[in-house]
């Protein structure tokens, strides 16, 4: 049963990067990157990571996509039929090839680990997250903040000017 | 039960999906969901070999799971910079065509 499951959403997983990174269309582009983002919700269910199946659903499938879509859609020009790929696609196809090929013959190569995955308590993850990782979620939050300010500075200088 | 390394030959192919993205796509939009690929490989990863740390079957601490979640907090900051930095070119130079941004290369 979880072999099938994982072979669908793998299937989905993959599919949908190749979308992303072969079709045409921006939107599609979109549209078969929140089918890959999904499916790998659904390979957290099957790694019994719950919380982070609810985190991947909602900040990737919900907000990172919208985003997307919203820089797609302010952007949008009539040259973007053309310009989906440029003249080095031969060699990024090889260089990625060999990345994967490279890390999946090392992972082959590591083989030991077989037992099999179970279930975490949601409290044992938050009592984690506030006690041990505290300060790093602290400063998380001010990545975030930082990040927000600065995407709002960055998007508003040209404004008055343009 | 699905061994660990099925979970990281999918991280690894979705990597070099995500590699090859941002090699070969031209539009900056394109490029940002490419390096979204990426990140989800990079999470995968992590999920499945902290799952399969302990083998009494119980997940033998959070770590990785935290990991991921402060993975999926960049991520959710790089898109949010990406678009600022994205709409700003495409407001002074009218495209989001990487190859044709070219003031910073020498």
């Amino acid at each position: 049963m979880s072999w099938f499951l994982f072979i669908i959403l793998a299937v989905f997983t993959l599919g949908g990067g190749l979308g992303v990174v072969v079709t045409r269309n921006v939107v599609h582009a979109a549209l078969f990157l929140l089918v890959s983002l999904v499916a790998v919700a659904g390979l957290y269910l099957i790694l019994f990571a719950e919380f982070l199946a609810l985190v991947q659903v909602l900040i990737y499938g919900g907000a990172i996509i919208i985003v997307l879509i919203f820089a797609i859609m302010l952007t949008r020009t009539a040259e973007y039929p053309y310009i989906s790929d440029n003249r080095q696609w031969p060699l990024a196809a090889v260089a990625a090839a060999a990345v994967g090929v490279v890390l999946g013959a090392a992972f082959l190569d590591n083989n030991h680990l077989q037992t099999a995955p179970n279930s975490p308590a949601f409290a044992d993850l938050a009592n984690s997250l506030f006690t041990t990782w505290a300060i790093p979620f602290e400063v998380a939050s001010l990545v975030l903040l930082v990040a927000l300010i600065g995407a709002i500075i960055i998007a508003r200088a040209g404004e008055d000017n343009s | 039960m699905v061994p660990l390394v099925a979970f990281q030959l999918l991280s690894a192919a979705l990597f070099a999906i995500g590699i090859y993205g941002v090699m070969a796509r031209r539009s900056a939009v394109l490029i940002v969901m490419s390096i979204e690929l990426m990140l989800n490989a990079v999470n995968i990863n992590l999920i499945a070999a902290a799952s399969h740390l302990d083998g009494s079957g119980r997940w033998a601490n959070f770590d990785g799971q935290i990991i991921a979640i402060f993975i999926i907090t960049v991520a959710a900051a790089e898109v949010g910079l990406a678009m600022a930095i994205i709409l700003r070119m495409y407001r002074n130079r009218s495209t989001v065509n990487v190859d044709e941004i070219n003031l910073m290369k020498w």
